[in-house]
Order: C-alpha cells, then sequence, then structure tokens
C-alpha cells in the first residue's frame, strides 16, 4: 500500500516534481557561479575549471543526478499534464482564468517544453562539443619572444602549469586522445591539455552569422526561465507540505528574487560576449 | 426603499437532455430581470418563460438558497459561482451585471462530475471519496465519553473549523484547471487530522481517500491557487499542504 503510494500516486508526482525542480535550482546556482567566470574571470582559469567541472568524480556524480532529475522532472510533467487534460473531457466554452489565478502558474507545460528545447540545443553547441567534438581546439597562449609570436598549450602537470610549443613536430611531443601530451620516446603522457571552452564559448556569441540570433535566443530562454521559476520555486514547497503562514513570505520573496536574479544574471553573460567583449 | 432597476440579459446556456446525448449552448433573451433578485431566482424567472412556451426548462441544482448546503453550482461567465468570491450562486446577484450583458453559463466541467441533464453534474465522486476515510470510527455500545475530557488546542480546533466550512460543493475542481479535488481532500483530510480524535485514523484516512480521489479520475493540484480563490468557504491551499505532509508521513510508515 504504501510503496505504490509513494511511487505511483498523484501526490507522489507531485513529491518527485517538487524534489527534481528543487535539486535544479540547485544546479542553476552551480551553473551561474560557473558561467560567471566568462565575465569576472580569463580564459585559463574558466577552462581550468571546465576541465574540473568534467573530470572530477564527485562532479560527475552530480551531473548524472543533473540530467536523471530533468529527464525525470519532464517525464513527471508530461504525465501530470496528460492526465490533467483527461480530467476535464469537455472545455467550457467560457473561461476567466486570469481572474483567480497568475499566467506562468497555468503555463508551466508550455514553459517547460521550451526549456526543454533550450536544454538540448544548449547541450547540443556546448555540451557535446566539450565531450565528443574531435576537433574541440585547445586553449592557446601567444607570447611575443625576440619580435616573433609563438603559440603555445597551456597545460597542467602535476598540479603546474606548463607551455609545450606548438610546434608538436619537433618538439618530441604529440598529442593523444585529443588533449594528452605523450613523450614520443619515453611514451610517458607527461600533461593534459586544456580543452578551449571559452574560445568557442565566445566564437559563439560572437559569430558574425549567427552571434546575434544566438544572444537574443539565449536571452528569450532566460525569460522563460524566469516565469518558469516564478511559480515554480515557491509551488515546490507547497508540494512537499511546507506551508506555514510564519514561513509562506520568505519562501515567496525568496522565490521571486531567485526567479529574477538567476536568469537575469545567465542572460548577461551572452550579451557581455556578444556586444562588449573584445 | 431602494428603488428597484430591472435590465435585459442575454443568456447562452448548456443544454443537454440526459448523460449520454451531446449538448450544447443554447442562446435566451430575458427582459426585465431585477437587479435585487438573485442568480437562480433569474433562472426561475427564464423557466417560467420556457414553461409559458412550451419549452423545456432548464435543470440546475439548488437546494437552501442560502450559502450553506453547497448543492447549487454554476460555471459562469467563465468562473466558478459567477464574477465574485466568497460566495455560492445563490449568493450571487443580478446587480453584478449590466443591461445588455451576455452571461455564459455553463455546468461543472470534471471528468469524474459526469452531466445528469443540462446544469445539473453527478458529484457522487465527492461521496465516495468522504466514504472512503472522511469520518471517525466510533463504536457507540461502550460509555459516551464527555466531549470536554479530550483538550484541544484553540489553534488547531480553529484550524480544523475552518476546513470542515467546507461544503463539497465542487467549485474548486470546477475552476481548476487540471480538474483537480485536492482541496476539498486536503479539506476533509485536515479537518480531522487537527484533532486528537481524527488522529488516530489519520494514516489510513489519508491514504483511501488519496487512492480513492484518484480513481474518480480528478486531475494533480499544480499549485495555482484558483480554487481557493473561488472557494464560497475560503478555504486556504494550507490545506492541501497539510494533506501532502500527511500523505508522504503515511506513505512512509
Amino acid at each position: 500500500m504504501a510503496k505504490s503510494a509513494i511511487l505511483k500516486s498523484s501526490l507522489a508526482k507531485k513529491y518527485w516534481m517538487a524534489l527534481t525542480g528543487l535539486f535544479l535550482c540547485l544546479f542553476l546556482v552551480g551553473h551561474l557561479a560557473g558561467n560567471l567566470q566568462l565575465i569576472f574571470s580569463d580564459a585559463s582559469h574558466f577552462n581550468q575549471y571546465a576541465l574540473f567541472m568534467t573530470t572530477n568524480p564527485a562532479v560527475k556524480l552530480l551531473s548524472y543526478l543533473t540530467y536523471i532529475s530533468i529527464l525525470f522532472h519532464a517525464v513527471d510533467g508530461i504525465m501530470l499534464t496528460v492526465q490533467n487534460r483527461k480530467a476535464r473531457p469537455i472545455r467550457y466554452a467560457m473561461e476567466n482564468p486570469s481572474a483567480n489565478s497568475a499566467w506562468a502558474s497555468r503555463n508551466m507545460a508550455v514553459l517547460g517544453t521550451l526549456i526543454l528545447v533550450f536544454i538540448v540545443t544548449h547541450m547540443v553547441n556546448f555540451w557535446a562539443v566539450m565531450h565528443f567534438d574531435e576537433k574541440m581546439p585547445l586553449e592557446t597562449v601567444q607570447v611575443d619572444y625576440e619580435g616573433k609570436t609563438y603559440d603555445f598549450y597551456v597545460t597542467q602537470n602535476t598540479g603546474k602549469d606548463k607551455y609545450i610549443p606548438v610546434d608538436l613536430e619537433n618538439s618530441g611531443l604529440e598529442i593523444r586522445n585529443r588533449t594528452e601530451f605523450y613523450d614520443k620516446t619515453g611514451n610517458l603522457k607527461i600533461a593534459e591539455g586544456y580543452k578551449d571552452l571559452h574560445k568557442i564559448t565566445f566564437a559563439f556569441f560572437k559569430d558574425a552569422k549567427y552571434g546575434l540570433i544566438a544572444t537574443i535566443l539565449y536571452v528569450i530562454a532566460m525569460f522563460v526561465l524566469s516565469f518558469h521559476l516564478l511559480h515554480g520555486f515557491a509551488s515546490a514547497f507547497q508540494s512537499l507540505g511546507a506551508n506555514n503562514p510564519k514561513y509562506n513570505g520568505l519562501i515567496k520573496g525568496f522565490g521571486k528574487a531567485f526567479s529574477v536574479i538567476v536568469p537575469l544574471l545567465f542572460a548577461i553573460i551572452p550579451i557581455y560576449i556578444h556586444f562588449f567583449a573584445k | 426603499m431602494a428603488s428597484s432597476k430591472f435590465i435585459n440579459i442575454n443568456l447562452k446556456i448548456w443544454r443537454q437532455k440526459n448523460a449520454k446525448e451531446k449538448g450544447k449552448i443554447e442562446t435566451y433573451k430575458l427582459d426585465n430581470v431585477s437587479i435585487e433578485s438573485s442568480f437562480l431566482e433569474m433562472l426561475d424567472q427564464l423557466n417560467e418563460q420556457l414553461v409559458s412556451e412550451r419549452q423545456e426548462p432548464v435543470a440546475f441544482d439548488h437546494d437552501c438558497r442560502e450559502g450553506i448546503c453547497g448543492m447549487c453550482s454554476l460555471f459562469i461567465n467563465g468562473r466558478a459561482h459567477g464574477p465574485d468570491t466568497g460566495i455560492t450562486t445563490c449568493q450571487l446577484h443580478m446587480r453584478m451585471f449590466k443591461n445588455n450583458d451576455t452571461i455564459y453559463v455553463e455546468p461543472w466541467r470534471s471528468k469524474a462530475f459526469p452531466v445528469i441533464k443540462d446544469l445539473v453534474v453527478d458529484r457522487t465522486a465527492f461521496d465516495r471519496i468522504q466514504q472512503a476515510g472522511g469520518f471517525v470510527s466510533v463504536n457507540t455500545s461502550g460509555n459516551t465519553i464527555d466531549a470536554n475530557a479530550t483538550p484541544v488546542p484553540k489553534h488547531d480546533a480553529d484550524r480544523a473549523f475552518e476546513a470542515a466550512a467546507c461544503i463539497g460543493c465542487g467549485a474548486c475542481v470546477a475552476t481548476c484547471k487540471n480538474g483537480s479535488a485536492m482541496l476539498f481532500v486536503g479539506a476533509k483530510v485536515s479537518q480531522y487530522a487537527l484533532l486528537p480524535q481524527g488522529k488516530v485514523e489519520a494514516t489510513q484516512r489519508v491514504l483511501n481517500m488519496v487512492r480513492q480521489m484518484d480513481e474518480e479520475g480528478f486531475g494533480n493540484c499544480t499549485n495555482t491557487g484558483a480554487c481557493e480563490v473561488e472557494c464560497p468557504k475560503g478555504i486556504s491551499l494550507e490545506n492541501i499542504a497539510r494533506m501532502n505532509r500527511e500523505y508522504l508521513a503515511a506513505s512512509l510508515k
């Protein structure tokens, strides 16, 4: 009895919706903190961070939890929407829903679908490139020496940064598995190259042809996210039974601030890159 | 004495012969409606006109006509119990409308509330939810205990009383975009869960009532809050949250 109640009932679906939703709110904060380095930090630090995020086992675990949460949140949402549609087979001829409820609260499914579309395109543009693109560039630094400019890969070896020349032919080094530097003779891995996520992100939003449209679409997606959060954040607490006049003001106030500030900060980044960054 | 005023209105009313046949919206013109009359009295006036024209009168639910029985329903101009809050349809007056207004009158729309005829719907789904656990089992063969022997904190008693104010009219279901009955069930669960007498069976009660609610085909709550706004008795969303807590605790036991 109790087992089926916690998995299949209408209320169980709400609990899962709320829990995955709140977890994804935490993910947003982490993701935002990382992204803000695109404005407030340099390419090297950002790429180091990107490497950490794709290799650290704890972060990996969290990222799998995030993928599962997104999928579960979407599937649960679709199931709820289908059930809710079935609950009213004949619609009203005349409806006046704005008299008793907020627009965002009535359009969570539409907003959520748009966010899912955004997540998929976003992952194709950045996540998939970072993980699977054979041609993903490694980070290079330019050094002027005796009137000549040299390109170097920034690499990491036992915690220390090293600079290895691009002229691999004569360096006695070769790159394997896209980012690993090997000593040709000793067959030893001596360094790890940073994938230049910073470069492809800037190139994406500064692209002469598509940069502006990408920026605009990104900002629109953040508006959609904002409306989704505007209802979703406080709603998750209600679904989990956290409704107490003592704290409701705090939850609703924090939820409103969260749903405005987080998407706003996300949206500022591509605007900064497209219009203001060098 | 207030001078009485009369208005002419156009009515668009859902007509449906019986549960099986398809219904449709019919248009009626009704003149000289006193703004002092209630919405139901206006429908009485329409029915007298229809009878005099040898037409079938409009069937609609009503009983006490003083806002306490929960019988009158009606989705009026897109809102449960019409364009006002904290009232049932019998408490809605024609002064809320203007001369030459067009007024849509539809039955509650929910899979769990099938139309019986015209504007009358079958709300026995609520009865079955209530029967699934909305009571306190009493053994009447022993000695009756004095009600005041069990102390109840004033705050809890007040919250239980507010929840018990639910008249089971179904406006929450009718107005909810998901056709969810959670305000009703939340109120019924709460009124017992808050009191020591009800706590004894609280675990089974909430599991059984929610199970029955799901079986009846009601939708899921998405916390839009429309039910709370349209509830004639001002039942708070707090009751849904309490049901959510009770259910979570009960299903983990």
